[in-house]
């Protein structure tokens, strides 16, 4: 067989400069993202165990302590903080170094999918040829979440939030983007099954390297508005048992509380509207916590 | 990616970039040594895997626009999402004959070319708007006609917006 120079042997570019415009795109996000404090992910890997809703309200909680607040929803295909945070059917300004991200409920700027989409109840669709969708249409999706962080001015922020869609390679996708990422901060619910999908997003996180990582127990308990009395809808305990075998702190315990879901599914978070609300504490006292270990990580720096 | 003419053993340079419209691409290679071309075909899903990492072989004329990856390739994009930060893009597009000279102020539309412009989904078009006038900008092009219009989306492969 003749042997033929490989790649690497040719020194020699083509000259189709794929490589450098990656790295370009990535220049624009790391700048971008050099005017902002902290950066945190809300994952857990699971859906519907309450990302959204928390991240929403620690939005709107940070923001009621003063500090400057951003939001990225990275679930394209099931977004929800847009309308959460009451920024739904808001406009985008179009300025040539960036689009100007709508601000929500207590100045809150957010960024999500829904605020491009037409129709609110359409499935997300891309022009581009069905053939194939398995090979690019991932790599897009990462694009467009490159894109939400990198293209939005958001200014001096203290804070961005950034809420990640189910899906343990969505956790991986993002740790991409942002492989220095300040903190992470991991939903789960009392269910056995949520915690297996959790426990493996741990994993992911610590090795990694984010430097913070907190757990969050969602829905552990009902309290009953006439009595005052507390039960467990599961079998309690799983969160506490993760975090004792991770060595991850239990940094929340937020109670199963319908009005939670009713008033921050309708724009208005809970933190806000009822902040003396169990729920509301507990997600209030999250908040300290992630303003205390942002100030800790600036100390350090 | 690297051709290499085996006959030199030379690396080839990218020559030319073409998007026929069918979602397939066009690009051009040449040997520095013996000038032989060749041009590289890809499919519709290979080329849309290319453009899905936001990259453009051979490189980019105009720098990429904020969010062009997400505006150009989603499937019912809400018209009137994005607005102008200060003056509405009506007013924005002088007509020939009232802004400076070319080459010095910004580049100066036609009325024809501004009706064409007028019907690109707004989603876009104040992207394209932005895309068309850096691309002039770099050619020292004074007034956008739709001709130039034309030569710009093909040399930009914008095709489709
Ligand atoms: N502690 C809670 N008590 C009551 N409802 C909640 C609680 N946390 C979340 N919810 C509601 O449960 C539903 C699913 O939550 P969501 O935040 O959308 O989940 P995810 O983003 O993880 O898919 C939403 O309607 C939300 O408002
Ligand atoms: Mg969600
Ligand atoms: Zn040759």
């Amino acid at each position: 067989m003749r042997k033929v120079r490989t790649y690497n042997e040719v020194q020699h570019s083509t000259g189709s400069q794929l490589l450098e415009q990656v790295l370009e795109l990535q220049d624009r996000l790391a700048a971008r993202l050099s005017s902002i404090g902290t950066v945190v992910a809300i994952a857990s890997g699971k859906g519907g165990v309450g990302k959204s809703a928390v991240t929403a309200n620690l939005a709107a909680a940070l923001a009621m302590r003063g500090r400057s607040v951003g939001a990225v929803d990275a679930d394209l295909n099931g977004p929800s903080l847009g309308r959460m945070l009451g920024v739904s059917g808001m406009s985008l300004s179009d300025g040539p170094d960036g689009v100007g991200p709508p601000q929500g409920v207590q100045g809150v700027r957010v960024m999500s999918m829904e605020l491009l989409q037409e129709a609110e109840d359409a499935p997300l669709g891309w022009r581009a040829p069905d053939f194939g969708k398995f090979t690019w249409r991932s790599t897009l999706e990462t694009g467009v979440l490159r894109e939400f962080l990198a293209d939005v001015v958001w200014g001096e922020l203290d804070f961005l939030l950034i809420d990640v869609p189910p899906g343990t390679d969505k956790i991986e996708r993002l740790l991409e983007l942002i492989p220095d990422l300040d903190q992470a901060l991991l939903v789960t619910t009392p269910s056995e099954a949520t915690r297996f999908v959790v426990s493996k997003s741990l994993r992911l996180v610590q090795e990694a390297g984010v430097g913070v990582v907190g757990l969050v127990a969602n829905m552990t308990e009902h309290e009953c508005p006439q009595c005052g009395h507390r039960s467990s809808l599961f079998e309690s305990g799983g969160a506490e048992r993760l975090a004792a075998e991770s060595g991850v702190p239990l940094w929340a315990s937020i109670p199963f509380d319908p009005r939670l879901g009713a008033s921050t599914d309708l724009g208005e978070p809970l933190v806000i509207k009822e902040p003396e609300a169990p729920a509301s504490r507990a997600i209030l006292a999250l908040a300290d916590r992630v303003d205390a270990a942002a100030k800790a990580g600036a100390d350090t720096e | 990616m690297k051709f290499l003419c085996l006959e030199c053993d030379k690396a080839m340079d990218f020559a030319e970039r073409q998007l026929p419209g069918d979602g397939t691409l066009v690009a051009v290679f040449k040997c520095p040594g013996c000038a032989r071309e060749m041009a590289m075909l890809t499919n519709p899903m290979e080329t849309q895997l290319v453009s899905s990492l936001g990259v453009k072989i051979g490189g980019r004329e105009v720098p990429a626009q904020p969010m062009e990856l997400v505006r150009g390739s989603l499937e019912g994009g809400r018209e009137d999402v994005f607005q102008e930060p200060d003056h509405p893009l009506s007013e924005d597009v002088p007509v020939a004959g009232t802004t400076s000279p070319a080459g010095a102020g910004p580049v100066v539309w036609t009325p024809e070319a501004v009706d064409r412009l007028s019907r690109v989904p707004k989603f876009v078009r104040g992207m394209v708007k932005r895309i068309y006038g850096e691309w002039a900008r770099e050619h020292g092009v004074g007034e956008m006609t739709p001709e130039l219009m034309d030569r710009a989306r093909t040399e930009l492969g914008m095709e489709g917006m």
